[in-house]
């Protein structure tokens, strides 16, 4: 008797490659940077300026965004799996000799992120300290000169056009390989792709639907709805001033 | 999520990250001047496809209140009133009629774009102001955008500048709405900001008055290179 293709699909075994914290962190990056890049380019582009040339509303979402998206990102701090964060950071910075091989184009086993993906997440992680410190200059800049500095506008707009190139990439990669994308959006793969892929890596089976598997206390919980409450603040406060 | 050794290998990323935000931060210092360079790298590109690159020359237009001001030639009205003797309405036909003097000159913005080689026509302030004759305590010009709350203002002495002028044309064509439509301040000794667009009233006045951008923090006397910090 033939077995059903679907069902072979479904029957293998899938393993847990990212924890709901690293989703939710993923997530807060990448609803931001469509919204931040999209207002960006208007605000930046000249040739987009001048056909959308309703600056004031632009800026205004690209200022909230930024706003949110930090929010966001402490959010995620605060509700998450910190234990895991930490872990996976652990990770991230650690280079063996077969990811520095492969960083090189050379044929070499990896763990769970190969060395592209790590060197992609500490860029981005670099990227998303200097958007901000120059992002915020900008925005005092105008508000008081002692602020502007002579490299702020180049800070801000290099960062841009590296971080278009990144995403542009990282996008592509993942939907070349949609069992990745998979990974980011579900949290399992399956255990044949993490076998092809990530052969040190050794992971745990998913028992169903990934389960949470971490819940934040009281205190967590008060301390974020305090966090959201300054986050919203924070943007209705920058949406007066641009308005005012 | 992983049961392979946490430890292995050496936190060399670390270190790249640390580096790279390093390196990022003192581009605060040396990155307006290297900007600057690519700026003038991008003057070997062909004119239309300039505006298209991110670190090109081409106009960047700001509103602080939109939309831009609507312009219709039959009901616009140019007003020059304050410390004159024979407050005036121009209209758009009149304000054509005057003498006309043209120029070629470079936008500077203080925020780091800017455009060279625009060529202006329009009204120099001494032709402009003949008809309303400022009196003798008259000190400076108040120029009131359409656009509002959007002023600026320059002394007379700035105003009479060989190259400063009321524009109504640029690069040959009447002034596009969103450079200003029908008439605006050009002064290309300073930065961008000094150049009203939308003009609708001039006030002459016995003082300089802020204007939006200086109660923003911004020097009143805009030089290029000598003001904001620059």
């Amino acid at each position: 008797m033939a077995v059903d293709p679907r069902l072979a699909a479904v029957a293998e075994p899938r393993v847990m490659r990212f924890g709901v914290t690293e989703r939710r962190l993923h997530m807060a990056h990448a609803t931001a940077f469509g919204v931040l890049i999209l207002t960006g380019l208007v605000l930046y582009l000249p040739m987009l300026a001048q056909i959308l040339s309703d600056r004031p509303l632009m800026k205004s979402i690209h200022l909230a965004a930024a706003a949110a998206w930090l929010t966001a990102l402490v959010l995620v701090a605060v509700l998450g799996d910190g234990a895991q964060l930490r872990a996976t950071r652990r990770e991230i910075e650690r280079f063996d000799a077969d990811d520095l091989l492969f960083l090189r184009r050379r044929a070499a086993p990896s763990g769970r992120f190969n060395g592209g993906q790590k060197a992609h997440a500490i860029v981005q992680a670099g990227l998303a300290v200097l958007f901000t410190v120059s992002g915020v200059l900008l925005w005092l800049g105008e508000r008081d000169t002692a602020f502007r500095l002579p490299g702020t506008i180049a800070l801000h707009d290099a960062a841009t056009l590296l971080v278009a190139v990144l995403v542009a990439g990282h996008i592509a990669m993942a939907f070349s390989r949609p069992q990745s994308l998979e990974g980011i959006l579900r949290g399992t793969v399956p255990e044949s792709y993490a076998a092809e892929h990530h052969a040190k890596w050794r992971p745990a089976r998913a028992v169903g639907e990934a389960a949470a598997g971490w819940r934040p206390g009281p205190m967590r919980i008060s301390l974020a709805l305090l966090v959201a409450a300054a986050g919203l603040v924070a943007i209705v406060a920058l949406l007066r001033d641009i308005a005012g | 999520m992983s049961e392979s050794p946490p430890q292995s290998g050496r936190p060399i990323g670390r270190r790249a990250f640390l580096g790279f935000v390093g390196l990022g931060l003192s581009s605060l210092a040396w990155g307006g001047a290297a900007m600057d360079l690519v700026a003038k790298s991008t003057l070997l590109v062909p004119e239309s496809l300039r505006s298209a690159l991110p670190f090109g020359k081409g106009w960047r237009i700001y509103a602080v209140s939109p939309p831009h001001p609507s312009f219709d030639p039959a009901t616009w009205r140019l007003r020059i009133e304050g410390l004159v003797e024979h407050p005036q309405t121009l209209s758009y036909e009149q304000l054509l009629a005057l003498p006309r003097a043209r120029q070629t000159s470079d936008f500077v913005c203080v925020t780091g774009w800017s455009v060279d080689d625009v060529g202006w026509s329009g009204v120099r302030f001494d032709d402009l102001l003949a008809a309303a004759r400022p009196l003798p305590t008259a000190r400076a010009l108040q120029f009131v955008s359409a656009e509002e709350p959007y002023t600026d203002s320059l002394t007379l002495e700035q105003a009479r500048a060989h190259d400063a002028m009321l524009a109504y044309a640029m690069d040959g064509h009447p002034l596009e709405r969103k450079h200003g439509a029908p008439a605006r301040l050009v002064m290309p000794q300073m930065y961008g900001y000094k150049g009203v667009k939308w003009v609708q009233r001039i006030v002459v006045t016995d003082r300089v008055a802020d204007g939006y951008w200086q109660q923003r923090g911004y020097d009143r006397d805009a030089w290029i290179g000598g003001s904001n910090g620059r």
